[in-house]
């Protein structure tokens, strides 16, 4: 049976992680890659890495921590932020990123996602959605700071269609709560869509997982902080009947 | 050991080449007819799209040269799917090693989604391959395409229905899921292959 995902994010600021983390046994807690070996360790089934700089000098230093990441870990990961082009996509795969996240150059350019999706294959295509509960949910650009007049659901349906391989879909009205993740919008977007759905955004204890795998139906879910500061932890998670399986997965 | 990876327009070939690098293996990518002949045991990894694939290997002519191959063979994800004898990806006719049909996933409603990403377990083991694999271990899939179930068939997986996520026919391993992305047991299946 195909399990549920576990995917922890990082923050990625000028090549370190941003968020602080209070992992034991880590050289140095703002190194991707030593806290990515450790969620390797911990059994997360994917991570995701989103850089928050912008600049031409700060995209060479993701490219070559990527490269570091691919060498170091055995597990698929995504890479986000800033991402606009067909070339951006092409240094980041070819540095050795399994996917590419892509959120406010799809709005701005939907034709990106088929260009994307028609040149690397769907599987690596993610698109993000940050959403936001108005009169129904709508989108948001440029890391949630700027509104847009479009529809959630409208959107998702876009993105599969235009060739999107995963949608991952944040609650802002959620995100850093830690009051569980947005089930209703999740729902929504699982129940009508082909394509797999990463719910994000609200994670605060293990019931949250259990509601947004079993009532929300969600194929993965991320979280950052709650599981940097081990509010969380992942090994916990499998005994989730819908990850249970997965204990024997790691040896 | 002269492991050679081939270079195509599609391959995942670096993380396949990292993690031969974690073996203690330092690959050759590359897509000289003579070096591949050469090699000691050949890795044919693929993301990608079959026709345009397909299409780009008969350009290289490496089409010929990988099904005369006699050496050990692994096929990955769309490799396996490539050494199959017809993908309904591009409905193009391929390298007909295994005598077996691509054919895209099916659902009818929105519980099985397509393509199928993640952690998935393998049953009905069978083959050098999976030494010292247990029954029903985890392995990472990413696929909208499966490869049916045949006589060939050394590892199967159910998504929607079974389908075969190995195939083994003479010196040709296939699989549709990545060892080089499932941790542990994928480092034990590259292993596997090394030592066969």
């Amino acid at each position: 049976m195909l399990t549920k995902r576990i995917i922890p994010c990082l923050d990625i600021k000028n090549g370190e992680t941003v968020k602080g983390v209070n992992f034991v046994d880590l050289r140095s807690a703002g190194d991707p890659v030593e806290l990515a070996k450790q969620y390797v360790i911990q059994g997360a089934d994917e991570l995701v890495f989103l850089d928050i700089t912008a600049t031409v000098e700060a995209r060479k230093t993701l490219l070559h921590l990527v490269e570091k990441v691919a060498a170091a870990i055995n597990i698929p990961f995504t890479v986000g932020g800033g991402i606009s082009t067909i070339q951006d996509v092409d240094a980041l795969l070819n540095a050795g990123a399994d996917k590419v996240s892509i959120n406010s150059s799809a709005v701005r350019n939907p034709d990106l996602i088929d260009e994307l999706s028609k040149q690397f294959g769907v599987q690596c295509i993610v698109v993000a959605i940050d959403t936001k509960l108005e009169d129904d949910w709508k989108v948001y650009v440029k890391g949630g700071r700027e509104a847009t007049p479009i529809y959630t659901k409208q959107w998702a349906k876009e993105i599969q269609e235009r060739g999107g391989g995963e949608i991952l879909l944040t609650s802002m009205n959620h995100d850093g709560t830690k009051a569980g993740f947005a089930l209703d919008i999740t729902k929504w977007c699982t129940d009508n869509l082909s394509i797999p759905v990463i719910a994000s955004g609200g994670a605060g204890n293990n019931q949250h997982f259990t509601e947004v795998f079993n009532i929300a139906n969600a194929d993965a879910a991320l979280a950052a902080s709650v599981f940097h500061f081990g509010e969380i932890k992942i090994p916990e998670l499998f005994e989730i009947d819908t990850l249970k399986t997965k204990e024997l997965k790691v040896i | 050991m002269n492991i050679a990876i081939i270079k195509y327009n599609a391959g995942n070939t670096k993380s396949v080449e990292h993690a031969l690098h974690r073996l203690g293996i330092q690959p050759i990518i590359t897509d000289d007819i003579e070096q591949i002949q050469n090699a000691d045991k050949v890795i044919f990894p693929g993301v990608g799209h079959a026709e345009t694939t397909m299409q780009h290997l008969k350009d290289k002519k490496l089409d010929i040269l990988i099904k005369n191959l006699k050496q050990p063979v692994l096929g990955i994800c769309l490799g396996q799917q490539l050494m199959c004898s017809h993908s309904e990806e591009g409905n193009v006719d391929c390298l007909n090693i295994f005598p077996v049909q691509v054919k895209k996933f099916q659902s009818t409603d929105n519980q099985f989604k397509i393509p199928q990403i993640g952690w998935n377990n393998l049953y009905n083991l069978k083959s050098p391959l999976f030494n010292n694999i247990d029954e029903n271990s985890f392995v990472y899939f990413v696929h909208s395409y499966y490869c049916e179930q045949s006589e060939f068939t050394i590892a199967t997986c159910d998504y929607i229905h079974p389908f075969s996520a190995g195939l083994q026919k003479d010196n040709f391993y296939a699989t549709q899921f990545h060892p080089e992305k499932s941790a542990d047991i994928g480092n034990i299946i590259l292993g596997n292959f090394i030592t066969i």
